[in-house]
């Protein structure tokens, strides 16, 4: 597996628009086919912002960390953040029978990537969300009766 | 950012643009809400959307169940590929009211 970067950025909603500039530059660069960078997009854009909203509850001073490897034909994206834990159990999708706003953001995490993991960080803070997608293997990012 | 607004039949257009997310979606949220709060049936145009996150679709829903609420239209026009494909991961493409076009209007 190799390493292709390391980003920090602060937990700011004004820092989403360049992490997404930055994620498009470095799948291109990996020769990701242009639907998979759209779902990678995607998910790193909402797994950051589930970091800001639930782990930092909105403070604009937490430190979040994405790490990007490359793994054969994969790319494994790590999202470390440095708040409180979180319940691991308490993460999922919610109904989405239940129309209402928000609540949407681990759904459509799970919905485009190929495998999604929350893992336990060693340190007694912080959390570890591991994701990872093919590079080219065009999947609908669409369907709804993809397994979670 | 200040979004334009047009009328069109008993509509009012609010036309969206650039990439709605966390950090626009409160703008565009509160510009949402004034136009029903004006007692406006509103037609959000995402025409020009070039991105949207779930706090954006958040703001439409919103939106859409504040204007029910009131017995007020509210619908989608000129949803773009991206933020489309936001919606149907949402399985909100067949709850929304979706217009392509304007002319479907008249």
């Amino acid at each position: 597996m190799i390493k292709l970067e390391r980003i920090h950025l602060l937990s700011r909603a004004d820092r989403l628009r360049p992490l997404r500039k930055f994620v498009r530059e470095l799948a291109v660069q990996q020769g990701c086919c242009t639907e998979n960078l759209d779902c990678m997009v995607m998910a790193i854009n909402e797994a950051c912002m589930n970091v800001m909203q639930h782990a930092y509850h909105s403070r604009d001073d937490g430190e979040i960390v994405v790490e990007f490897w490359r793994d054969a034909d994969e790319l494994l994206i790590r999202v470390y953040d440095f708040a409180d834990k979180v319940d691991l159990a308490a993460i999922k999708s919610r109904d989405l029978a239940d129309v209402r706003p928000g609540g949407l953001g681990v759904h459509i995490i799970h919905q485009v990537m190929d495998s999604v993991e929350y893992k336990n960080c060693d340190d007694p803070q912080g959390n570890l969300l591991e994701m990872r997608k093919k590079l080219n293997q065009p999947v609908k990012c669409n369907l709804s009766d993809k397994p979670q | 950012m200040k979004y334009p607004v047009t009328k069109h039949n008993n509509y009012t257009v609010l036309q969206l643009s650039g990439e709605i997310d966390l950090n626009e979606s409160p703008n565009a949220r509160k510009q949402i809400l004034e136009q029903i709060k004006r007692k406006n049936n509103l037609l959000v145009d995402l025409s020009a959307v070039e991105y949207i996150d779930s706090s954006g679709v958040a703001s439409l829903v919103e939106g859409f169940q504040t204007a029910r609420g009131k017995q007020l239209e509210f619908a989608l026009l000129g949803v773009s590929p991206s933020a489309m494909q936001v919606l149907q991961l949402a399985r909100l493409d067949t709850v929304f009211t979706i217009y392509q076009t304007l002319d479907e209007l008249d």
